[in-house]
């Protein structure tokens, strides 16, 4: 066990990790997920909203299982190798609102850092200004983090608090299973799954449940986090997270070509807008979300798995982002940008501008 | 009394920028890092031998917490 906890720490252990997701992330593409979204922690968690009815986008609604399988992995790993820390309590409104806007961020731009890795390895030029976005966003995060930006110390808790957004995935899984009709009165949904279009699109339960699973165990034991990987490039200069990020690309490029799922270009691309501005300032908001909230979202699922309240809170805020997302027109589409989707962007930027100035602490 | 940077309850990734801000005040010497998760320890490990100091030990503490102690000559 502690050869193994040792080698998940190393350089190889996380590039082997990377490697290991964006081979699975394809394959998911080649066994029913959409195209270029073998993965995407914002994608799923908005389906799942729209499942759940928080949202009314007909083809987008479906529960996923790859993350009810994220946060099981990890909580596995997390009590496997001795390491459920419950623990919450550090500004959990102000993670919700980060949830709630980095999920606004990335559906203008259609996707989290997984599928802008993704999209990018199946061809889609688009993703490149989404990825340069999400670096601009991290690096004005870690600005504010240099200038003394923190939420504050959480605290130890109760056991049944790091198990509350686990048992929320597990009912979740239980609607999946039997679709329980309680709208009207018990005649009709939710539980609401797409017919059409990415949200009906979608692997064998199974097959997406383990995949999750597996993925949650080796992410929680490597730390693989995308925004982290951008952050300590700028703020340490260190790159072993970039290495497991890197190693996702590289694979899931390399199973697209064997698979025959590369398809180069701009215009045309699957779940995919070609208006580069608010691509970049959408994963700007997002990126810069992820850095003032200390995670990417798979990261956040992972965190949530080991006990972290926090970390769980930011996932709920996504959620309903998510939500608030379709309803307002404000996320995107493959004919362009939502109608309010810059102004909602704008509108976060703001907010995270007055986290990242206000929170501030001289001494800890 | 070693200086001391206790990162304890700061989430990431807190608990490496007051370790970097620490390093960079000493210049060299010794000092001690608390955290209370494996996640900062390992992050707190991978500094050190980024900025060339040396983690002379690791302690385990009562709450399943870590105590560092770095130093550079």
């Amino acid at each position: 066990m502690s050869n193994l906890k040792i080698f998940f720490g190393t350089r190889l252990g996380i590039i082997s990790v990377g490697a290991f997701i964006g081979i699975l992330a394809t394959l998911l593409q080649k066994w029913g997920n959409p195209p270029n979204m073998g993965i995407c922690v914002a994608c799923f968690e908005r389906d799942i909203a729209g499942a759940l009815g928080l949202h009314r986008a007909a083809v987008v609604q479906y529960i996923r299982p790859e993350i009810i399988g994220f946060v099981f992995g990890s909580l596995i790993a997390a009590y496997a190798f001795k390491e459920f820390r419950p623990r919450v309590g550090s500004a959990p409104i102000v993670r919700f609102i980060l949830g709630f806007f980095a999920m606004i961020g990335a559906l203008v731009f259609l996707g989290c850092p997984w599928r802008a890795l993704l999209r990018l390895a199946g061809g889609d030029g688009n993703a490149i200004f989404g990825l340069a976005g999400l670096a601009a966003g991290v690096a004005v995060g870690v600005l504010f983090l240099k200038n003394g930006y923190n939420l504050g110390r959480n605290q130890k808790t109760y056991v049944s608090v790091g198990w509350i957004l686990p048992l929320i995935m597990a009912t979740l899984f239980a609607f999946l299973i039997f679709a329980p009709l309680m709208g009207d009165g018990g005649k009709s949904g939710p539980i609401f799954f797409s017919e059409k279009g990415p949200g009906s699109m979608h692997a064998p339960i199974a097959i997406s449940l383990i995949i999750g699973l597996a993925i949650g165990f080796l992410a929680q034991r490597t730390r693989f986090c995308t925004m982290g990987a951008l952050r300590d490039i700028v703020l340490i200069r260190n790159f072993h997270l970039a290495s497991g990020v890197f190693a996702l690309l590289i694979a899931a490029f390399i199973t697209n070509l064997i698979l025959d799922q590369f398809h180069a270009g701009f215009s045309g691309q699957p779940a995919a807008q070609t208006n580069q501005l608010w691509n970049f300032l959408g994963m700007s908001l997002a990126g810069l979300a992820f850095a003032l909230a200390g995670g990417c979202p798979g990261r956040q699922l992972f965190m949530a798995g080991e006990g972290d309240g926090d970390a769980a809170i930011f996932v709920l805020g996504m959620i309903v982002g998510a939500g608030f997302s379709h309803n307002f027109s404000l996320a995107s589409s493959p004919a362009g940008v939502g109608f309010y989707g810059p102004h909602a962007v704008i509108i976060g930027l703001l907010v995270c501008f007055y986290v990242g100035i206000t929170m501030r602490e001289k001494t800890i | 009394m070693a200086e001391q940077v206790d990162a304890r309850g700061l989430s990431c990734p807190q608990p490496v920028i007051l370790a970097h801000q620490k390093m960079k005040e000493l210049k060299k010497g010794t000092f001690e890092v608390m955290v209370d998760t494996d996640t900062s320890c390992e992050n707190i490990r991978r500094l050190a031998k980024n900025e060339g100091w040396e983690v002379e030990e690791t302690k385990k503490t009562q709450d399943s917490g870590y105590v560092l102690i770095l130093r550079k000559e």
